[in-house]
């Protein structure tokens, strides 16, 4: 017998069948119970990469939306009894652009106003007997950072009753919050879905325990330890985890890029403008696609880990 | 055939039983009062009529069954409540040949005989000279290749044999080890035996073939009705 290894190893190889196999995997691969554990592994991890997308595109839409808000206020100026309107909005004007961090103002005119209303009062009715308020929208910038309760207290103070600052505060958070849900109901899925492949993993790894039980127990006399054999357990399933994972995260990652091809070739259509302003250009954005591409990994590694201890509870 | 020593207490006795008793379930008592020692480099017979315990008590010295009553040292080490990692252990010392073969038919002959050395961690090139010298010697040269459910019974029997004695272990443990063997072979695997005995394993061969037995003359441990006798 040779003494060492390494020079023996050369001077057998030749004699060995070029086609033996050396190294097979202990666990028998049973393909029927593979393929479907993959499949079934795809598609929840398609599912919950799809609700994390669709997560991720109403948070960062909700983003887009609030920075538009949150960049302007609007001062309205209510017309009363005995005031000279135009005066009071040259005055709210005056007032607003001396004070730092307004970028720019705009005066709504008397007819824009008029035009405001026609979605709920219909157009052709002469209102120049009606009070409208009038508008002025003031664009924010961000050096040096706007004092909006400064302006307003100055505001109350040279018109009294007549003129008020609005800080879009309420619809700011109710997009907020409605991000946030949405956000937090897209967590929520993705938790269930990896659960749900966590136990779908487990049950098969009990069925294939239960098969493959003349396999452990000759394993057991031959001096393998249980942590050898989940071992040998762990690596077959996280293997089928890792396929069935990139197949459910390769077909989300497909389908977001086609809904943003279709997205793009509708907005040119009459619907465009809608769905725009709806879910932004369909686009899930770099870290849209990394939560996708990391959702594919947890799903394998759950299955490891799962399979894992399995296994261990098992021949416990 | 004892093998004495002027150091007795170096010379551990690898198996020893005292008082076993062992019924499966509610079932009647397989094996009473069984008290025994494998001595160290010691060969021995099985023996005994069908249904007599030969198995069971095999499967004791294996530690896949415990003992109803009684004690059961294997190494020096008494079994009841043993770790894990420690009956780990102790299954590494030992090789087994089963009735059945258990060889495990997704692997191939090389692979099935490579096992216990596989499992141990090693890497495949560290042990391949060695199994593909041991399978040539078994006459398994031109079939390490195939597959289990395509070796004749023969073959089946040879490859379980390599596989027990892979990893050079100081015991082994035969189950019937020539039962699907023409004479002449089974007398090449005895010798087989005899050699490895030699070599320092203790042989527990069990068997009733009495042609083998008496081919070589040595201890034997006979059950009947649950009960040991011992012929030195």
């Amino acid at each position: 017998m040779a003494a060492s290894p390494n020079p023996a190893a050369p001077a057998i190889e030749p004699a060995l069948p070029p086609t033996l196999r050396r190294n097979a995997p202990l666990v028998p691969t049973d393909s029927a119970a593979s393929r479907s554990l993959a499949a079934v592994i795809a598609i929840l991890t398609f599912l919950a990469a799809l609700c994390a997308g669709a997560a991720e595109i109403v948070a960062s839409s909700a983003e887009q939306w609030q920075g538009a808000v949150a960049q302007e206020v609007t001062i309205q100026v209510r017309p009363g009894p005995g005031r000279d309107i135009d005066a009071d909005i040259a005055r709210a004007e005056a007032l607003a652009k001396a004070e730092p961090g307004i970028r720019a103002t705009r005066v709504f005119s008397k007819a824009e106003a008029e035009r405001l209303l026609e979605p709920w009062l219909g157009s052709g009715l002469d209102l120049s007997d009606l009070p409208v308020p009038r508008l002025i929208t003031l664009k924010l910038g961000d050096t040096p950072a706007p004092d909006l309760k400064h302006l307003r207290a100055a505001l109350g103070e040279a018109l009294p009753g007549v003129a008020s600052l609005d800080d879009h505060a309420l619809w700011q958070q109710r997009l907020s919050t409605m991000a946030t849900t949405f956000v937090g109901a897209g967590i929520g899925i993705v938790t269930l879905v990896l659960i749900a492949t966590g136990l779908a993993v487990a049950f098969a790894t009990r069925g294939a325990m239960a098969g493959n039980r003349e396999v452990v127990e000759v394993l057991h006399f031959v001096g393998a330890d249980d942590d050898y054999i989940a071992r040998a357990f762990q690596r077959r399933f996280f293997g089928l985890g890792l396929r069935g994972g990139a197949i459910g995260a390769g077909l989300a990652l497909a389908v977001f890029a086609l809904a943003g091809l279709v997205a793009r070739a509708w907005r040119s259509g009459p619907a465009g403008d809608e769905i725009e302003a709806l879910f932004g250009a369909f686009h899930i954005g770099w870290r849209g696609y990394a939560s996708v591409l990391l959702i594919g990994v947890i799903a394998s590694i759950v299955t490891g880990i799962v399979s894992r201890l399995t296994v261990r509870r098992f021949l416990a | 055939m004892k093998t004495g020593s002027l150091l007795s207490g170096a010379e551990e006795p690898v198996v020893q039983f005292e008082n076993v008793g062992m019924r499966y379930g509610l079932g009647p008592e397989v094996l009473s009062d069984v008290s025994f020692r494998i001595a160290p480099r010691s060969f021995q017979f099985l023996t005994g009529p069908s249904g007599a315990g030969k198995t069971t008590l095999l499967r004791l010295i294996l530690l896949s069954v415990r003992p109803t009553r009684g004690l059961v040292s294997v190494f020096g080490e008494e079994v009841s409540g043993i770790s894990s990692e420690a009956l780990t252990g102790l299954r590494r010392r030992m090789g087994v040949v089963f009735q059945d073969f258990r060889l495990l038919d997704h692997l191939t002959t090389y692979e099935n005989v490579a096992l216990p050395l596989r499992v141990q961690g090693r890497a495949e090139t560290s042990y391949r000279a060695e199994v593909v010298e041991l399978l040539r010697w078994v006459g398994l040269g031109e079939r390490m290749h195939v597959l289990p459910p395509l070796l004749s019974g023969g073959e089946k029997q040879r490859a379980a044999i390599a596989r027990a004695l892979i990893a050079r272990p100081e015991l082994l443990l035969a189950d019937e080890p020539t039962g699907n063997v023409d004479p002449g072979l089974g007398r090449r695997l005895l010798r087989l035996f005899v050699e490895l005995n030699k070599l320092g394993t203790s042989v527990i061969i069990a068997t009733h073939d009495f042609g083998l037995m008496e081919l070589f003359p040595t201890r034997r441990m006979v059950l009947g009705q649950g009960r040991l006798r011992i012929e030195d």
